[in-house]
C-alpha cells in the first residue's frame, strides 16, 4: 500500500510538473510597446473643444468606465491607462495628437478616435506604423477594409448599411416611391447616398427624382427644402447633421409638405434634434437604431439599462444620462474590454487586431435585443444590424425585425 | 415658373436674415470706418443672454428689452475697454483685435451654454403667412421688423441732434470736434447701437437657424456681402442688398447647373469682390471723396 501510494504520488507530481511547464509555455507573456505586467496604455482622440465638442462626452464616459474597471482590479490584473487628447475636430490636430500618442506616450493602440475627417487624416499613419486604430467613432464605410487597412476597424453600423436598410424598406413597402434626397456635401453625405443607390439597385435611377446637396457654411437649408418640395417627391431622405436636420424637420412642417420622411441615425437624437425642431413636426418620421434609448419607457425595467444607469450615478455623476453619447461610450468601452480580455497575456498589437477580428456573438447590453457583434478577418464591421423605428408622440417606436446589412469599404 | 417664384420668395425670406445683419454691419462702419469681424459673435452672445433670461422665466418681450439694454451697454463697454486704446493704432492692429474678440466670445458662449442647438421662440408664430406655404409668419415678421428698424434709423440720423452729431463725427471728425461734438463718445454710441441692432438680428435669426455658438458664422459673411453690395454708408442700401443677395444666391443655386449648390458661399464672396472692383461705393452708398 505505502509503495502504491507513493507511486501514485510520484506519477501525479510528475503530471503536475508537466502540466505546469506546458501551460507555462502556452501562456508565455508577450508584449508590444504600451503593455506591461501591470498596465495597458490606451490612446484616444476626442473633440473636447470646438464645433463638435458635444461628442466629447463619449471620451469622458470611456474614461469613467475604465476607471471603474481599474477599481475592480483591471483586465487580467493590468490597469488601463487611458490617455485622451483634444483635437477640436481638426484633422491636422488629430495627426499631431496621434503622433504624440504613438511616438511619445507609446500607447498599445488608439481607441475610438472621433470623427470621419480626423480619422481619415490619421488612417495611413496608423497603418504604416502598424498601430491599431480600433473601433473608430465614425460610421464611414471605409473603415471596413481589412485588405488595405488591416490596422483600422470601426464599431457602429456604417452609413451605407443604414441607407441600404431604408432602400430595402422602400422597395418592399413603396415600390413606386418618388424619392428626394438632401445630403451634406462631404464624405459622410456621399457615403449615405451611395448606400441608398446600391440598396435600390437598378431602380435607383427611376426612383430617386431629386438629389440636392448643401454646404455646412450655409446659414439655413430652407431653399433646398422648397426646391425639393416642388419636384413632387413623396419620399424625403434626410442625410443631414443635427442642426440642419432640425431646420429641415421644421421647414417641411411649415410649408406643409408631407412626404414619407427618413432621418439618418446621425441626427435622430430626441434631445438635440427632435425636441428643438418640435415634437409635432416630427411625427411619423422613420429612422434606424442599434442602441437602446434611455428616454424610452420600454427599457425602464430593463436589467441592462439599470446597470448602465447605476454606472452613470456612481462612476460618472457629471455626465448627462439622456445624452446618447454616454450610451455609445459605455458600449464601445465594454467591447474594448472584451477584446483585451481575449488577448490574455499576449498583448501585442497584432494579437489585439486578431482578437478584435474574432468577436463571436458578443453583446454589450446597451445594444437593442437581437443585435450581436460579430467580426472575422474579412469582416471589420462590428455592429452591422439595425432596427427601424418611427417617431410617435414624444419617442421612437421600434418596428419590424432586426435587419442586417454588411457594406464594405 | 412655380419653382422660380418659390425660389424668389424663399430668397426674400433668407434675405431678411442677411438684411438684419447688414444693418448692424453698416451701423458700426458708420461709427468707426471699419468692418467689425466680431459683430456676428456679439449678436450670438446677446441672443444667448435673452434665451437665458427666458429660461429664468422672464417673458419674451421683457427679455427682448433687457437684452437690448445689455447689448447697448456691452457694445459701449467693449469700445471703451478694448478699442478706444487702439483708436490711433494701425488698421491691422484693429483687425487682430476683432478676430481675437470673435474667438473669445465664441469659446465663452460654448463654455457657458455648450454647442448643442437650442430652440428659440418667435413672437410671430411659425405658420404659413397669408396662405403662402413658402414664407412663415415669423419670416414675414422679420421683414417687418427690419423695415421698421430702417425707418427708425432714418429718423434718428436725419432729425435728431444726436443722430446729426454722430454723422458729423463719422464724416468730418475734426470739424465736428471744433463745433463741440464729443467725437470719442459718438464712436462709443455707435458701438452700442450696432451691438443693439445686432442683438435684434440675432433674436430674429435664431428661430430659423436654431441657437448655437456657431450660428452666425455663415450669416456674417452674407451680411458683409449685402452691406458691400448696398453700400457700406447706406442703411437703406444694406437692407436692399440683403434681399438681393438672398434672391441671387437661391437663383444661382437653382439654375446654374451642376455646380450651383457647391458655389453658394463663393457666390457671396465673388459678389463682394465684384462690387468693390466695379462700384466700390455699392449701389446706394455715397462715393468717398478725399481731398489731397
Amino acid at each position: 500500500m505505502p509503495v502504491a501510494t507513493s507511486r501514485v504520488a510520484i506519477a501525479s507530481a510528475a503530471f503536475v510538473v508537466l502540466a505546469a511547464s506546458s501551460s507555462g509555455a502556452l501562456a508565455q507573456k508577450k508584449y508590444d510597446t504600451g503593455a506591461t505586467d501591470t498596465e495597458i496604455k490606451i490612446g484616444n482622440i476626442m473633440p473636447y473643444s470646438g464645433p463638435a465638442s458635444a461628442y466629447g462626452i463619449i471620451g469622458r464616459t470611456e474614461a469613467a468606465y475604465f476607471k471603474k474597471i481599474n477599481a475592480e482590479g483591471g483586465i487580467n490584473g493590468r490597469k488601463i491607462n487611458f490617455i485622451s487628447y483634444d483635437d477640436a475636430y481638426s484633422p491636422p490636430k488629430a495627426v499631431e495628437q496621434a503622433r504624440k500618442l504613438v511616438e511619445s506616450d507609446e500607447v498599445l493602440l488608439i481607441f475610438n478616435s472621433l470623427g470621419t475627417p480626423s480619422n481619415s487624416a490619421i488612417h495611413k499613419y496608423m497603418n504604416s506604423k502598424k498601430v491599431p486604430q480600433l473601433f473608430v467613432a465614425t460610421g464611414a464605410t471605409k473603415w471596413n477594409d481589412p485588405n488595405n487597412f488591416p490596422w483600422t476597424m470601426g464599431w457602429q453600423p456604417n452609413y451605407q448599411s443604414e441607407t441600404q436598410i431604408y432602400a430595402k424598406y422602400l422597395l418592399k413597402n413603396k415600390p413606386d416611391a418618388k424619392i428626394a434626397v438632401l445630403y451634406q456635401n462631404d464624405d459622410y453625405g456621399k457615403d449615405y447616398l451611395k448606400g441608398l443607390k446600391d440598396g435600390l439597385g437598378a431602380k435607383a435611377a427611376t426612383m430617386i427624382i431629386a438629389e440636392e446637396s448643401y454646404e455646412t457654411t450655409e446659414p439655413t437649408i430652407d431653399s433646398h427644402i422648397v426646391k425639393l418640395k416642388s419636384t413632387g417627391a413623396d419620399v424625403f431622405v434626410n442625410i443631414t447633421t443635427p442642426k440642419f436636420a432640425a431646420q429641415a424637420i421644421k421647414k417641411i412642417a411649415e410649408i406643409e409638405w408631407k412626404p414619407l420622411h427618413f432621418l439618418n441615425n446621425v441626427s435622430n437624437s430626441i434631445g438635440s434634434v427632435i425636441k428643438p425642431a418640435g415634437y409635432q413636426n416630427a411625427q411619423e418620421i422613420i429612422s434606424a437604431a442599434y442602441l437602446k434609448d434611455v428616454t424610452d419607457p420600454q427599457w425602464a425595467n430593463d436589467a441592462a439599462m439599470k446597470t448602465f444607469l447605476d454606472f452613470m450615478t456612481k462612476d460618472f455623476p457629471d455626465g448627462d444620462k439622456l445624452d446618447s453619447g454616454t450610451l455609445v461610450g459605455y458600449g464601445v468601452a465594454q467591447t474594448l474590454v472584451q477584446v483585451l480580455k481575449q488577448c490574455g497575456d499576449y498583448l501585442t498589437r497584432e494579437n489585439v487586431m486578431k482578437q478584435a477580428a474574432s468577436l463571436k456573438d458578443f453583446r454589450t447590453e446597451v445594444l437593442l435585443p437581437g443585435i450581436k457583434i460579430n467580426t472575422s478577418p474579412t469582416d471589420f464591421a462590428p455592429v452591422s444590424q439595425l432596427q427601424l423605428e418611427r417617431f410617435k408622440g414624444e419617442k421612437w417606436e421600434l418596428f419590424g425585425d432586426v435587419i442586417s446589412a454588411d457594406a464594405g469599404g | 415658373m412655380e419653382l422660380f417664384t418659390n425660389q424668389i420668395l424663399a430668397g426674400i425670406a433668407t434675405g431678411a436674415i442677411y438684411a438684419c445683419m447688414a444693418l448692424a454691419v453698416v451701423m458700426i462702419y458708420q461709427a468707426i470706418d471699419h468692418l467689425n469681424f466680431a459683430q456676428g459673435e456679439m449678436a450670438m452672445f446677446s441672443t444667448f443672454i435673452s434665451w437665458q433670461l427666458m429660461q429664468w422665466g422672464i417673458p419674451y418681450w421683457g427679455a427682448f428689452i433687457l437684452t437690448l439694454a445689455f447689448s447697448f451697454a456691452g457694445g459701449i463697454a467693449i469700445e471703451r475697454l478694448l478699442f478706444k486704446p487702439l483708436a490711433k493704432a494701425p488698421i491691422l492692429t484693429n483687425v487682430a483685435g476683432f478676430i481675437a474678440l470673435f474667438a473669445i466670445i465664441n469659446s465663452v458662449a460654448g463654455l457657458i451654454w455648450d454647442f448643442t442647438i437650442k430652440q428659440y421662440p418667435t413672437p410671430f408664430g411659425s405658420h404659413p403667412f397669408l396662405g403662402s406655404q413658402l414664407i412663415s409668419t415669423h419670416q414675414a415678421g422679420m421683414i417687418g421688423v427690419t423695415v421698421l428698424l430702417l425707418i427708425a434709423l432714418y429718423f434718428f440720423f436725419q432729425f435728431t441732434r444726436i443722430g446729426l452729431a454722430m454723422r458729423a463725427a463719422a464724416s468730418v471728425p475734426e470739424s465736428a470736434r471744433l463745433v463741440g461734438i464729443n467725437t470719442s463718445w459718438m464712436i462709443a454710441l455707435g458701438w452700442g447701437m450696432a451691438a443693439a441692432i445686432g442683438s435684434i438680428a440675432g433674436m430674429l435669426i435664431a428661430p430659423v437657424v436654431f441657437l448655437e455658438p456657431n450660428m452666425m458664422g455663415g450669416v456674417l459673411i452674407y451680411g458683409f456681402a449685402a452691406a458691400v453690395l448696398g453700400g457700406l454708408t447706406s442703411p437703406f442700401g444694406a437692407v436692399i442688398g440683403g434681399f438681393l443677395v438672398g434672391i441671387f444666391e437661391n437663383l444661382a443655386g437653382t439654375y446654374i447647373p451642376g455646380v450651383g449648390n457647391e458655389l453658394k458661399l463663393p457666390i457671396a464672396l465673388a459678389l463682394i469682390i465684384t462690387v468693390l472692383v466695379v462700384k466700390p461705393a455699392g449701389l446706394f452708398g455715397r462715393p468717398i471723396v478725399k481731398r489731397v
